[in-house]
């Protein structure tokens, strides 16, 4: 049962997204974050939501997965949606109670709204089109540039590569000590959450002494290899930039000008609000 | 001929709490170039301790291991002798660490800092050696056991080692993926002239051994060639060891009265034997 799962939420396909280096996903996310913040007006977030549409359908991933991410989170934006629909102070629309509702209110709902869906699809294009493994090669590789991550760039690489190795195996395990348990008849379809809960301890417990003995061998096994740290060690497959990554370089810096530019479109007298 | 590992009055004590425990006991053996050498001793009697010790995962308490001339206790030299003499261990589960089986592979001369291009030549012909190469792309949890040994032994021999070691690596395996692993053995000591230092509780394993070494509490109990050692078939049921099935068949006739001589090892023999 255990047998198939999928870590994270990539979404094997074919596409131009999907060949990307994982470094140029990461920067260009990290860049669409910030640069959303820079939209003030429906010229910015229009110019925003362009290129994320190009995005999704350069991606070839279904819609459905792509708003899954966004079901996610519902809560949170209902939560700032109603925040900022009451708190906003300016000409008062309506009353609720002692609530009041603004016009300001109601386009600064509007906007974090489609802002933080904006961001959450964003950031989830990257996740569905990289796979978690060259996601970490992508992380090691960016981390190493910031000054003071150096040294733990590849720790936390190597961690993160050992868990993605160890949860299909932990998971198969986990399995048979269930079927092992359900032999001598423990019970764990019934009962309440509390009963549920209960009864997953008896497989945590030997899952969890089990992993000790693993980390234990599997350290000797390293050492044995000659395994030292991030210092002096080469790769198999380094990352390489491709032609598509110049162009997707190319076009986040468009992205960012045009976002940027959006701002300035008020002092143009272009009503824009 | 030129000496692969020198073990010379090696001692070997664990500490536990406040206790003691002497797992090798003034042990003097050497392993020769290129020769199959097979370790065999009851549970507890120090054979994984040994294996630990040879390539200076531990170091002696007292006494000194030389692996080409190189003794484990020198630091600077810890990582050559690693090289030179790598660990197969006995669960393959837990000694593949990277998620893309060529990428495992790879994981021991990436350590050494190998050029790139070296390393993908010395991957691809590890993986060809062990007969996996088809399978370089895909996860280890999707292989068979004998398959994710073979993998193992690929990422030690990518290291270009001299001489391997391995650990009980058959012991969890079904039969047929101890015969895959086994044969892939072989053939690395016959045809790349590979040093194989071959601990096991399988007597079937050994009979075409060049020498077995017999361990007892943590000494040496007997060593010779497989004739010599299976032919004393009472003295390593005392040892609480066992012989290989034709040797125990032939030793049970002989003791009814047959005609049969001492040490016969295989099948064909014990042919030969009774159809005189
Ligand atoms: N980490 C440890 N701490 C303390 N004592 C240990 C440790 N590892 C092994 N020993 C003890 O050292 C002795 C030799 O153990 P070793 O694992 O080398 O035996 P072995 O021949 O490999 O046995 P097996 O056939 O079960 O693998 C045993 O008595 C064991 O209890
Ligand atoms: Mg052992």
């Amino acid at each position: 049962m255990f047998k198939d799962i999928t870590i994270g939420q990539y979404y094997p396909a074919n596409s131009p997204i999907h060949d990307l280096d994982p470094r140029t996903k990461i920067v260009y996310t990290f860049v669409y974050i910030i640069v959303l913040f820079f939209a003030n007006n429906i010229a910015g977030y229009a110019i925003a939501l362009l290129f994320l549409a190009l995005l999704i359908y350069l991606s070839n991933i279904p819609l459905k997965f792509v708003f899954k991410s966004v079901k996610a989170i519902i809560i949170i934006i209902l939560i700032t949606v109603i925040l900022n629909v009451f708190v906003t102070p300016g000409y008062i629309l309506f009353k609720i109670g002692p609530l009041k509702v603004t016009d300001a209110g109601l386009i600064n709902a509007a906007f974090m709204a489609v802002r933080l869906i904006m961001l959450i699809i964003g950031t989830s294009i990257m996740t569905l089109t990289t796979s978690p493994i060259s996601l970490t090669d992508g992380m090691e590789y960016c981390m190493r540039r910031i000054p003071g991550m150096r040294a733990y760039a590849h720790e936390l690489a190597m961690m993160m590569t050992i868990a993605l190795r160890f949860i299909p195996t932990l998971m198969e395990e986990a399995d048979k000590i269930m079927k092992a348990q359900k032999a001598r008849g423990a019970d764990f379809e019934t009962g309440g959450i509390f009963k549920k809960a209960k009864s997953v301890v008896p497989i945590l417990v030997p899952l969890f002494i089990g992993s000790f003995k693993r980390a234990d061998e599997l350290a000797m096994a390293m050492e044995a290899r000659c395994y030292r740290g991030g210092e002096g060690r080469t790769r198999l497959n380094e990352l390489t930039y491709q032609k598509g990554d110049t162009v997707a370089y190319i076009v986040t810096a468009v992205m960012t000008a045009m976002i940027i530019a959006s701002r300035f479109l008020l002092l143009l007298n272009i009503p824009m609000k | 001929m030129q000496k692969a590992i020198q073990v010379k009055n090696l001692c070997y004590k664990y500490q536990k709490d406040e206790e003691e425990l002497t797992a090798i006991y003034d042990m003097s053996f050497d392993v020769y170039e290129g020769e199959f050498l097979a370790i065999i001793g009851h549970n507890g009697s120090g054979k994984s301790t040994l294996a630990k010790l040879l390539n200076g995962i531990i170091k002696p308490s007292s006494g000194d291991v030389l692996v080409y001339e190189m003794n484990t206790k020198d630091e600077d030299k810890i990582w050559d002798i690693r090289q030179k003499a790598g660990i197969v261990f006995q669960n393959p589960d837990n000694q593949i660490v990277a998620t893309i089986v060529e990428e495992d592979v790879a994981f021991g001369p990436e350590n050494l800092g190998v050029e790139q291009k070296e390393i993908r030549k010395r991957v691809d012909e590890a993986l060809e050696t062990v007969k996996m190469s088809q399978y370089k792309d895909r996860k280890p949890h999707q292989l068979s056991g004998g398959q994710k040994q073979r993998i193992a032994i690929a990422g030690i021999l990518a290291m270009q080692p001299k001489c391997i070691i391995f650990d009980e690596a058959t012991a969890m395996l079904d039969p047929s993926g101890r015969d895959e692993v086994l044969s892939c053995i072989r053939h690395l000591n016959k045809e790349n002239k590979t040093t194989i230092l071959y601990i096991t509780h399988y007597m079937e394993e050994i009979v075409d051994a060049d020498r077995i070494i017999v361990l007892n509490k943590g000494e040496i109990a007997m060593q010779g060639t497989p004739k010599e050692i299976f032919s004393q078939v009472e003295p390593l049921q005392q040892l609480q060891l066992d012989v290989p099935n034709i040797t125990k068949l032939a030793y049970m006739l002989k003791k009814e009265g047959i005609n049969i001589p001492d040490g016969v090892l295989t099948v064909d023999e014990m042919v030969g034997c009774i159809c005189r």
